[in-house]
């Protein structure tokens, strides 16, 4: 995990939370949540809809394919700045190759193929690392005026 | 020495009653308002009775005992119609609870000796104790029928399709759009195509919170399936956030008709269909 603090900007973490989501009814209280924390550090409405739309990308990746797992949600600060990072960790059976994933209309399952490279566009910063038979852990951090 | 219970509670049977109305009506969280002390009182009285009727010696211990059967049946009763009128579970625990002290008082002015005393006290706390569960039970069964029927109810009204005008169909998506909804939400708008023979149908997503590649994906397939019954699919209500949003998903869009308004679309299928709305000019005499 050492290579996630490398890769995500060093910040200094003010507010943390964690939520399971094991099903699919999980998805929409997430988002509320999401958008709450949004709110609070008052995140632009265009930026609030990104994150929220690339928070419910990987919730929904987490379910499908990880079977489920945990998320942290932090609110977090660099100078003046103000952020939101999610952390989404799951243990299911990994991405066998990342590379392939990261692209787009890349798909094992029957979607578009849009939600990992699609999300890396809505968000300021984006890491993942899986490993197979362990799981999944993807970071993003979306900035209030990001 | 064995000491009748049940002899005492059945001569002290009005005190009992007294003891525990005076418990209940003490409480400051008591719901006047939904119920009245005479509803209150009778209730109160019915499983007293039925609970005294049905104590003995033997069953003290055994709560399981098929002896309380009524008394189960009554106290469930008054737990399910507690959870429907909206009771919280801290007012209906304090029904069976009060009953316990009441009980519990009784027994310590009957009885002297210290050491059935405590067996006494003992066995009742268990007896009540087993009650206060069924009865914890059965309110949050109550509570999740509610639930139950009112997720029900949503799915219900949740996708109205709305002919517009003549030949002209419109279908507001309030919520997430998930698969089970998209299947419902196609088959009622392909249904209305074939029944109303309309040959433009609007997607409204105005009342869609997010918009992500699932979502989109619903709706190309909605879409899709509509070009194939022959009608053009409008979709609109899309907010600048979410255009933006899909921009950056990277969702291809393009090859669908889509307006920001309902408004506009409507205009748009008027366009197609060679219709023309137009203010009237009154003749100045």
């Amino acid at each position: 995990m050492k290579q996630i603090l490398n890769m995500i900007t060093a910040t200094i973490s003010l507010n943390k939370d964690h939520m399971p989501v094991q099903r699919d009814q999980d998805v929409v209280p997430f988002r509320n949540r999401v958008k709450e924390y949004a709110t609070k550090i008052r995140m632009g409405l265009v930026n609030q809809t990104k994150l929220q739309t690339a928070a419910s990308e990987l919730v929904r990746n987490m379910l499908r394919y990880g079977g489920g797992g945990e998320i942290l949600i932090e609110v977090v600060s660099r100078g003046r700045d103000n952020g939101i990072r999610l952390t989404f960790s799951d243990k299911g059976p990994g991405i066998a190759d990342i590379a392939m994933a990261m692209k787009d209309g890349y798909s094992t399952g029957k979607s578009l193929g849009l939600g990992l490279p699609g999300t890396k566009r809505l968000v300021n910063e984006f890491d993942i690392k899986s490993e197979l038979g362990k799981g999944t852990k993807v970071v993003i951090l979306k900035w209030a005026n990001g | 020495m064995a000491i009748d219970i049940t002899k005492i509670f059945k001569k002290k049977q009005t005190e009992i009653l007294e003891r525990w109305m005076q418990n209940q009506l003490a409480d400051a969280g008591l719901r006047e308002d939904l119920m009245s002390n005479e509803d209150l009182r009778a209730e109160s009285e019915e499983l007293i009775t039925a609970l005294v009727k049905s104590l003995n010696d033997k069953n003290l211990s055994d709560a399981d005992s098929g002896d309380f059967d009524h008394v189960i049946e009554i106290l469930s009763g008054i737990s399910i119609s507690r959870a429907r009128q909206g009771y919280s579970p801290r007012e209906t625990g304090l029904f069976i609870m009060s009953l316990k002290q009441a009980l519990i008082e009784v027994v310590q002015d009957e009885i002297e000796g210290p050491k059935e005393l405590v067996e006494v006290t003992l066995k009742l706390n268990r007896l009540m104790d087993s009650f206060s569960i069924i009865t914890f039970e059965t309110f949050i069964k109550g509570r999740e029928e509610v639930i139950l029927r009112q997720t029900d109810e949503i799915s219900e009204i949740s996708t109205p399709v709305i002919r517009v005008w003549d030949g002209i169909i419109a279908l507001p998506i309030i919520g997430t759009l998930d698969s089970a909804r998209t299947q419902v939400v196609m088959e009622s708008l392909l249904t209305e195509i074939v029944e109303s023979e309309s040959s433009v149908a609007i997607l409204d997503i105005s009342g869609v919170p997010t918009v992500d590649s699932l979502v989109a994906q619903h709706l190309l397939k909605t879409v899709s399936a509509t070009r194939l019954m022959g009608a053009e699919c409008i979709i609109s209500g899309i907010r600048p956030e979410i255009a933006q949003t899909i921009v950056h998903l990277g969702i291809d869009l393009s090859g669908i008709v889509t307006k920001a308004t309902l408004a506009s679309a409507l205009q748009y299928a008027f366009r197609t269909l060679r219709l023309v709305v137009k203010k009237e000019v009154k003749a100045i005499s």
